[in-house]
């Protein structure tokens, strides 16, 4: 129990200040690492917890994938640090309204009690105990269940967005060749080789058509 | 009480997975030095050659030569590089190549950690892969290595979803995250039969997770004079080296517990079950070793569109469509476990 509870204030440090280096480091670049990082504890968080499933997803999607993209695009950018400093304070009146916006509104959350484990529609779907069904398990049932129709509304946005994003951003460029991988394999040897036997100093010639 | 129940319940265990890992890490080690020497044995010999002859009985010593003397070389770290990521880089890319070992299961119950979502957290550890690479592109502040690792980070990225769905079937099949189970639903019928497509899909993305030939543009020596390990010197290059290969025993080891049934022998018949799993295993692995070199003797290099190609235009539909045809048929007969 001892050993748990260190663990949880070295997880819960670790991304507390990663998460505030990711806002006050100088190089965007740092910036994102200890995002990773950040993620990197939370897994580490939510495997305490017991929800294991959660946590290699957490991995898995933001540091496998989201925060690569992260990282490829940020390391392009041509950034001047000292530019991207000045405004700080400028800024910090806004940045820190919507700071305490959301942390109202957490409190509103948790201290009104929508988030009462004991609410009725919590209660009509439970976790089931760890040692019966694994979380993996768990998730799925209430996600593909229950849930189905909203899982299936989620990913239709997400087809939404994606598909808006390639049809803003793909661009059709003129006077570029492009290569037809069909065309290639299926251009026949013999119409497009031919073979000659030359004799010595009468030279080849080939006629084009 | 309390204090022997805290030597009893805390130091010992500890102590206890220290030795497991001693002693899970110590022979990848040993097979790694072996790997490298065996691969030059074998180019060689598909080029006519002899390979590494001179130190020790048939050359037997050379990766130990080579290890002291990359050992006793300077570390040079250029000046204009990022220090603490430049070094970093290296051991990312060679811790990673050692902690997906954790799970894999060598025998029946020979495994480190025997987690509900193996195969979840060998997919989260070959995706972290190429955080090394674009690490060290990065802070070798140089045009050579950062043009390699952004071709790394874009080419493991693509591959990554075309294995994300080879996982699927298999789990489809198994009915199963963890990975023993996933060998014991494997005692019929190894699954590279019944997915056979996916099993070749997986051989060529691990070539690509793996920037190996023909999929090795992020070190491509001839265009970018050696990619994202172009700055680095002595240890932090053997650490990368050493790094690649440990990924590349590890892909091989997931595809023998996916797809050639882990420690099971090919038939359930006598001589054959009395042999220990981890000889079933380790043979299997050595084959497809035996596979990433000898395509690294045979290939050349994609061109980077081609790369891209392949991965978006031919893999990832192809594994949509089969996760599809397989999750129909299994409905469809009623072939799901459980």
């Amino acid at each position: 129990m001892i050993i748990e509870t260190i663990v949880f204030y070295v997880f819960a440090v670790v991304t507390v200040a990663a998460g505030v280096m990711v806002v006050v480091s100088r190089n965007p670049v740092h910036s994102v690492l200890f995002l990773i990082l950040a993620f990197f504890s939370s897994a580490g968080l939510f495997v305490l917890m017991g929800a294991e499933f959660l946590a290699m997803v957490l991995i898995i999607v933001y540091v496998g994938a989201v925060a690569v993209l992260f990282l490829f695009v940020v390391m392009m950018l041509d950034i001047n640090f000292s530019e991207l400093r000045a405004g700080f304070f400028q800024y910090l009146p806004v940045g820190g309204v919507v700071g305490v916006i959301l942390l109202a509104e957490l409190i509103l959350v948790f201290a009104s009690g929508a988030a009462d484990i004991t609410l009725p529609k919590t209660v009509a779907s439970p976790t089931p105990p760890a040692d019966v069904v694994s979380n993996t398990e768990a998730l799925g049932n209430i996600l593909y269940t229950r849930y189905a129709y909203l899982f299936q509304a989620a990913g239709l946005v997400l087809l939404v967005a994606m598909i808006g994003a390639i049809v803003l951003t793909h661009r059709r460029r003129v006077g570029v060749r492009r290569q037809r991988i069909a065309d290639q394999v299926a251009r026949d040897p013999k119409d497009v080789i031919e073979l000659k036997d030359v004799k010595p100093g009468e030279g080849a010639s080939w006629k084009s058509d | 009480m309390a204090e022997s129940n805290f030597w009893l319940d805390y130091i010992l265990p500890l102590l206890l997975i220290v030795g497991y890992i001693l002693a899970i890490v110590v022979p990848i080690m040993l097979s790694v030095a072996i790997v490298s020497y065996a691969e030059r044995k074998i180019w060689a010999a598909m080029q006519w050659r002899k390979g590494p002859n001179v130190v020790g009985p048939f050359g037997l010593f050379q990766p130990l030569a080579d290890g002291a003397k990359f050992f006793l070389k300077e570390t040079i770290i250029p000046s204009g590089a990022n220090r603490v990521l430049f070094l970093l880089a290296p051991v990312i890319m060679f811790s990673l190549g050692l902690i997906g070992w954790a799970v894999i299961p060598f025998d029946q119950h020979l495994v480190l950690a025997d987690i509900n979502v193996g195969i979840l957290y060998l997919f989260a550890v070959s995706s972290l892969g190429v955080y090394g690479i674009i690490i060290a592109g990065w802070a070798s502040n140089s045009r050579y290595a950062f043009l390699g690792a952004l071709r790394s980070a874009a080419q493991m990225v693509s591959y990554e979803v075309s294995i994300g769905f080879v996982l699927v079937t298999v789990l489809l099949a198994a009915g199963s995250l963890n990975l023993n189970e996933i060998v014991e639903a494997q005692k019929g019928l190894w699954f590279f039969i019944p997915l056979a497509p996916m099993f070749v899909i997986y051989l060529i993305s691990a070539l690509a997770e793996t920037n190996r030939t023909p999929f090795d543009l992020p070190e491509a020596e001839t265009e970018l004079v050696g990619g994202y390990q172009v700055e680095y010197s002595s240890m932090s290059w053997v650490l990368f080296m050493m790094g690649e290969y440990a990924n590349i025993i590890l892909l091989s080891g997931i595809a023998v517990i996916l797809f050639l049934g882990g420690w099971l022998p090919p038939f359930q018949v006598e001589p054959l079950t009395s042999v220990p799993g981890i000889v079933w295993f380790l043979l299997k692995t050595s084959v497809l070793v035996f596979f990433f070199t000898w395509t690294k003797g045979t290939f050349p290099r994609y061109r980077y569109d081609q790369l891209m190609r392949l991965g978006w235009k031919v893999f990832l539909p192809a594994s949509l469509f089969w996760v599809v045809v397989t999750a129909g048929a299994m409905h469809l007969f009623g072939w799901l476990p459980k």
